[in-house]
């Protein structure tokens, strides 16, 4: 029996936010207790931590652009269950690691094909278009997935200001990569800056969420924070986090995991059931934080965002251009 | 090793073999007892189940394979072979609920899935094959069958390795390229297939040099 949450209920006013609470009257307790012996570099760290955890709450409108009758994953499931390597590649790595990486200041760069290179603060980001939230399905390309009540604004509102020059037909995004703020970054054999690309007209799409907080609340840093990047009719890894750098091209940007097996992750990575992964299907998926019994659920085309997304590709082999 | 000091950490062993099993059945009862509480098998019970399976079941089988090279370190280790029936038959286990699951929640016991990962799936077709070999040996484990089949026997059990090789390719396949975690597994069970030839050396160089002394 799906149970649904009464739709006038903010989402901000159901977060669990015990998991916070504990550890910030423990970093408060340290910090009463006068730990000046751990020395500079460890302060720095716990400092940190303490502001990491200090979410603030984001002003959102809600978003006629939200899925209709899902449950939504929740606040712990989401912020514990990441795929975040630049930080571990244990999917509980994120949440234990990414206290180290420091979110104040941030800056965004822009750069490539635009009238005007500039280098935006994220304060600057936060104001420029009011937030909205937009609650949508989320597919990881390894066969999960969730439903997250997202605060962002489209990408294109960015876009516009940004004044890129007609030749320019495809967005690159850079993550943040620092060794000293991501101690983790070589544990696996993957070459960071993390890097992922849309076409122009995909990057417009008003689905397309330049993202900030989530429910309700600015992200936790093992969800992307400051800034990051939701495509929702994508596998999850289109999605760059902590975004530094947007660079408008003529040519397909290279991306990541393109890199590392191009066989398995195309560009496009468009949701798709009848598109298998070459080590394993796509038809279905795991939905997180379900029943044991329940978790398993048919995949939909483009992960249900067709109706609105699906001409993007008109005549397009989505067997080729998977 | 005394008889009894045996049993006794015979007692241990299964402790230590069944405790995975065990705490993943008290997780799953408890998620479905109650399914509003929440889940003692985490964010991603299937993933839970299936790497809480597929993880013991490829550690036993390795540590059963180490018996052999350890034992040979001295001749006071004799006594560790009396353990490596049970281990491989907790390894094999551990393998049947790890088939147990990707049946039933991965595979949704549908006949077209099946066949389709089965034929096209490269890390289930690895991880199948050495479940197809680790059964033959489990039921090949009495003492009975050792006494049936004689020398035999020995040529049989030795596929172990083969299974537990299979096991590793499985691990390597399903997870993304740059994901280095197999790694430990891999060094692990290189060491203990190169001890054997190793050995081997070892044991020539001293008879040639016993040789060399007469």
């Amino acid at each position: 029996m799906l149970i649904h949450r009464a739709t006038d209920l903010p989402s901000s006013e159901i977060t669990p936010k015990a998991d916070y609470l504990n550890r910030r009257t423990f970093l408060t307790g340290m910090a009463a207790t006068g730990v000046a012996a751990l020395g500079a570099d460890r302060m720095g760290h716990w400092a940190n931590a303490e502001s990491a955890l200090a979410a603030e709450k984001l002003q959102t409108v809600k978003s006629p652009l939200s899925v209709k009758g899902e449950i939504l994953t929740s606040y712990q499931d989401i912020t514990h269950y990441n795929n975040f390597y630049e930080f571990g590649t244990d999917k509980g790595d994120p949440a234990r690691n990414a206290s180290a990486m420091h979110t104040r200041p941030w800056t965004v760069q822009v750069t490539g094909l635009v009238k005007k290179k500039k280098t935006v603060d994220i304060d600057t980001l936060l104001k420029l278009k009011p937030m909205e939230e937009r609650i949508y399905r989320f597919r990881c390309v390894e066969g999960w997935s969730m439903v997250i009540p997202w605060a962002g604004y489209s990408l294109s509102e960015f876009i516009k200001q940004c004044d890129p020059l007609p030749r320019a037909k495809y967005v690159q995004f850079l993550s943040l990569a620092d060794q000293k703020q991501m101690p983790q970054i070589n544990q696996s054999g993957i070459q960071f800056p993390y890097s992922e690309g849309l076409r122009m007209d995909e990057a417009m799409h008003p689905l397309t969420l330049l993202t900030f907080g989530l429910y309700g609340e600015t992200l936790p840093n093992q969800d992307g924070a400051p800034v990051r990047l939701i495509v929702p009719w994508k596998y999850g890894f289109k999605s760059a986090k902590s975004i530094v750098k947007i660079n408008f091209t003529d040519k397909e940007p290279p991306t990541t995991w393109n890199r590392m097996a191009s066989n398995e992750y195309g560009f496009y990575s468009n949701v798709n059931p009848n598109v298998d992964h070459p080590r394993w299907s796509q038809k279905t998926e795991r939905r997180i934080g379900a029943p044991l019994f329940k978790q398993r659920q048919p995949t939909l085309i483009f992960n249900g965002y067709g109706d609105q997304v699906a001409s993007l590709y008109n005549g397009m082999d989505l067997k080729k251009y998977f | 090793m005394p008889n009894r000091a045996v049993v006794f950490l015979k007692v241990l062993v299964h402790l230590a073999c069944l405790a995975p099993f065990l705490i993943l059945a008290w997780k799953t009862y408890h998620d479905l007892a109650h399914p509003g509480a929440v889940a003692l098998l985490g964010p991603d019970p299937t993933a839970a189940l299936s790497h809480g399976t597929g993880f013991p079941a490829l550690r036993i089988l390795i540590i059963s394979l180490a018996i052999t090279p350890v034992r040979r370190l001295s001749k006071s280790l004799g006594w560790l072979v009396r353990f490596r029936r049970m281990l491989g038959l907790y390894a094999f286990f551990y393998a049947c609920i790890h088939l147990l699951v990707y049946l039933k929640l991965y595979a949704n016991l549908d006949w077209p899935t099946l066949v389709d990962d089965l034929s096209k799936r490269r890390y289930i077709i690895a991880g199948f094959s050495a479940w197809l070999i680790l059964l033959p040996l489990a039921l090949t484990s009495t003492k009975w069958s050792i006494r049936k089949l004689g020398k035999r026997w020995q040529a049989l059990h030795r596929l172990v390795y083969v299974a537990a090789v299979l096991g590793i390719i499985h691990y390597w396949w399903i997870v993304k390229t740059g994901v280095l975690d197999p790694l430990k597994f891999t060094v692990v069970l290189a060491i203990i297939l190169l001890a054997r030839p190793a050995w081997l050396l070892i044991d020539a160089r001293r008879r040639q040099r016993r040789m060399a002394q007469v």
